[in-house]
């Protein structure tokens, strides 16, 4: 043994990045207080930035660490600190949601990992990347807070639901591929926020008109 | 070059209005830059009628005979409902609905919309086409809530959600595509460009681009409206400002369709089997059926004619889902006729609604008696989306129809059936708010009836003939959707 070889060591780092990014999907699917799910949303970010930087290291791509820059300052510096200080000036801080049947939606995300492992299962044949692991978790972690969308009845953990899904599909994009070309990566970072400054701007409209940040009082839209 | 011009007259007067959107003459402002648009649009048009094809910034931007018409129609549109907002705000400004502040994020929002419509339609990067679908929506949905009523507010908010959800599945496809892309293409900028894409398309590994269009067809069927996906439509187009709605059925919705159409060339390449034309059929014919059964329960003018729209977005998943020369063809006329005559009733429907103080349809009366140019507008149009001859929508249909029964015998009956329960439904409840005892006030502004007229008599040409460039140009069109 000349020397060692950090590259099996760095791989299996990724397989335990990913399947961290997925434990925190689970915790945010069962957790009740929005600050806590704030902090689940920072740490899920930093996961995923470590994960990126160590799939650049792997791949020798340049421009992968760009992207874990860019994973860095949006989703877990400017993101998490605009949530904050808006459920601070909602005073929504101490929010506690109750949430029905943990158990239930517990199991039921076990059955979305088992769905998302078949569905990865043949395409991950193809991957001729190292990292063909991790395609199943991200899409399980898509699935999962797609889960958490519809289980919520309050509109900021909802967002969060809806920002988790965007980390997911990062994981996906940075495990399948080597990354986006760069124009897409920049784009899509526009887009989400400029996403979360309107839904900052929808908190105000509607905790305004129905004196609550509670969704069930948004459903009177249905067909009779 | 004319691509640069032709999107930088929506950027420059977003940024524009949004400084200045408030002031008396904001409204004109907007219709001179979208006329400016238009006039942009006209010219690459000529362009690629002379030489095929025009691209920019290597390639990350091409317009060919199939962007190029909805270019058009996208231009077009966007600037006679610039015409009609003119009126349309003028009369909610003097009706205390609208302060300075949201004025000024209506008009630029209006422009950043167009813009984003334009970069979805010029871009050759899938990723680019996602990214500018997803600012679409972020244009948008300030606007539907604009009013800040419990209802728009719940619009808008079911309007984002769902749409952000759908869009990010289309996200995964999109992820999906490129991976298969990168295989053959190696990896960097190229291997998204459809051009480039559409070259090796029979090397493509069939597995992952099927599963692809799969997210992408649920992604950006979200925001076409396919049922069982359509739920944000409705409520969006009823709540919020009827240029909105207008905008929203005649523009997003086929921007929307572009981009499945764009994947569903790549992915039969790929497969040599109808799995996208299938998928797209059964969604297309389901998404009429439903729209049709919910047409006969609606209450809101503007609900009623956005279940219009699930159907006949229905019809042309269901048409292009065919393939073939001609049903590409009726689904490229059909895209267009819809888009006219929709927004054309959306016109009559705002003006109509104004003076009636509700869009509550029962409380709509004798429009031909308070005043006969929208109550001509309102009925002439409803015949026209209903597909009576000699209007163009009737060419349309007749084509997807008599094709479905050479291809797709088990579709006629059910198109046929939900076409003549629209029918029912739709004129059974435009009829008496067009004639009938009069009810309604005057409108401080007069009412914008030109774009209505312009709109109707284009549907009423193109059904009656279709010009040689014209045909020609779809034909084209149609070819390079296989």
């Amino acid at each position: 043994m000349s020397h060692w070889n950090p590259a099996p060591f760095a791989q299996q780092l990724l397989d335990l990045f990913a399947s961290l990014l997925l434990l925190i999907a689970f915790a945010m699917l069962s957790q009740r207080r929005i600050l806590t799910l704030i902090h689940l949303f920072a740490w899920q970010g930093l996961i995923l930035t470590l994960s990126i930087a160590d799939s650049a290291w792997l791949t020798h791509q340049p421009h992968l660490y760009y992207s874990a820059a860019l994973t860095l300052i949006i989703k877990v510096l400017i993101l998490p600190l605009l949530l904050h200080r808006l459920i601070r000036r909602l005073d929504v801080v101490w929010d506690v949601e109750t949430l029905i049947n943990i158990p239930t939606t517990m199991l039921v995300g076990i059955g979305l990992v088992v769905f998302s492992f078949n569905l990865a299962l043949p395409i991950s044949h193809f991957s001729s990347t190292i990292l063909r692991n991790t395609l199943g978790i991200a899409l399980a972690s898509v699935l999962l807070s797609f889960m958490m969308m519809i289980t919520r009845r309050k509109a900021v953990p909802q967002v969060i639901g809806f920002l988790a899904l965007e980390n997911g599909l990062f994981l996906a994009a940075t495990s399948a591929t080597y990354g986006m070309p760069m124009v897409v990566e920049l784009g899509v970072a526009l887009d989400v926020l400029v996403g979360m400054f309107i839904f900052g701007i929808f908190f105000f409209q509607i905790r305004e008109t129905f004196d609550s940040l509670d969704i069930r009082h948004m459903e009177k839209l249905k067909e009779e | 070059m004319e691509i640069w011009v032709l999107l930088s007259f929506p950027l420059l007067g977003g940024l524009w209005l949004g400084a200045t959107g408030q002031r008396a003459q904001a409204p004109l402002v907007n219709l001179l830059f979208s006329l400016a648009t238009l006039g942009a649009a006209g010219f690459l048009a000529v362009r690629v009628l002379q030489e095929g094809r025009v691209s920019a910034w290597d390639e990350q931007f091409v317009v060919d005979p199939f962007n190029v018409f909805l270019v058009g129609l996208t231009a077009f549109v966007g600037m006679t409902t610039a015409w009609f907002s003119r009126s349309y705000v003028g009369n909610e400004v003097q009706h205390g609905r609208l302060s300075a502040s949201r004025l000024r994020l209506y008009h630029g929002m209006y422009q950043a919309f167009l813009f984003t419509l334009l970069v979805a339609l010029t871009t050759n990067n899938l990723g680019l086409l996602w990214v500018a679908m997803e600012a679409a929506t972020l244009t948008t949905v300030l606007l539907v809530s604009l009013y800040r009523t419990p209802a728009s507010l719940e619009a808008a908010w079911k309007y984002f959600i769902l749409c952000g959800v759908g869009i990010a599945q289309a996200l995964f496809g999109t992820i999906l595509l490129y991976f298969a892309a990168e295989k053959v293409l190696g990896e960097g900028g190229n291997a998204l460009l459809w051009t480039h894409l559409a070259q090796v398309k029979g090397q493509l590994e069939p597995t992952i681009v099927s599963l692809a269009f799969v997210f992408l067809l649920v992604g950006y069927g979200t925001k076409v409206g396919l049922a069982p996906l359509h739920n944000w439509l409705p409520d969006a187009h009823a709540e919020g400002p009827t240029p909105i709605s207008a905008v929203l059925s005649g523009l997003l919705l086929n921007v929307a369709l572009y981009a499945i159409l764009r994947t569903k060339v790549l992915v039969d390449g790929a497969l040599h089997q109808p799995f996208a034309g299938h998928l797209m059929m059964g969604f297309g014919v389901f998404s009429v059926a439903v729209a049709a059964l919910f047409l006969m329960r609606q209450k809101d003018i503007k609900r009623l004619f956005a279940y219009s729209s699930i159907e006949h977005m229905g019809l042309m998943t269901f048409a292009f889902g065919m393939g073939g020369a001609v049903a590409n063809f009726a689904g490229l006329l059909h895209m267009t006729m819809h888009s006219l005559t929709k927004s054309a009733i959306f016109f009559a429907v705002g003006h109509a609604s104004q003076k009636s103080g509700t869009q509550l349809m029962t409380q709509i009366r004798g429009l031909i008696r308070t005043s006969p140019t929208i109550g001509w507008g309102l009925l002439l149009g409803a015949l026209a989306i209903l597909g009576m001859p000699p209007f163009g929508v009737f060419a349309s249909e007749f084509l997807i129809l008599t094709t479905a029964m050479h291809e797709q015998p088990w579709a006629t009956p059910i198109l046929l059936g939900a076409l003549g329960v629209a029918f029912a439904a739709i004129f059974g409840k435009v009829q008496p708010m067009v004639f009938g005892p009069a009810t309604g006030q005057r409108l401080p502004h007069p009412p914008a009836i030109l774009p209505v007229f312009l709109h109707l008599t284009l549907v009423l040409i193109l059904g009656l003939y279709l010009p040689p460039v014209l045909a020609t140009w779809y034909r084209q069109a149609a070819a390079l959707l296989g």
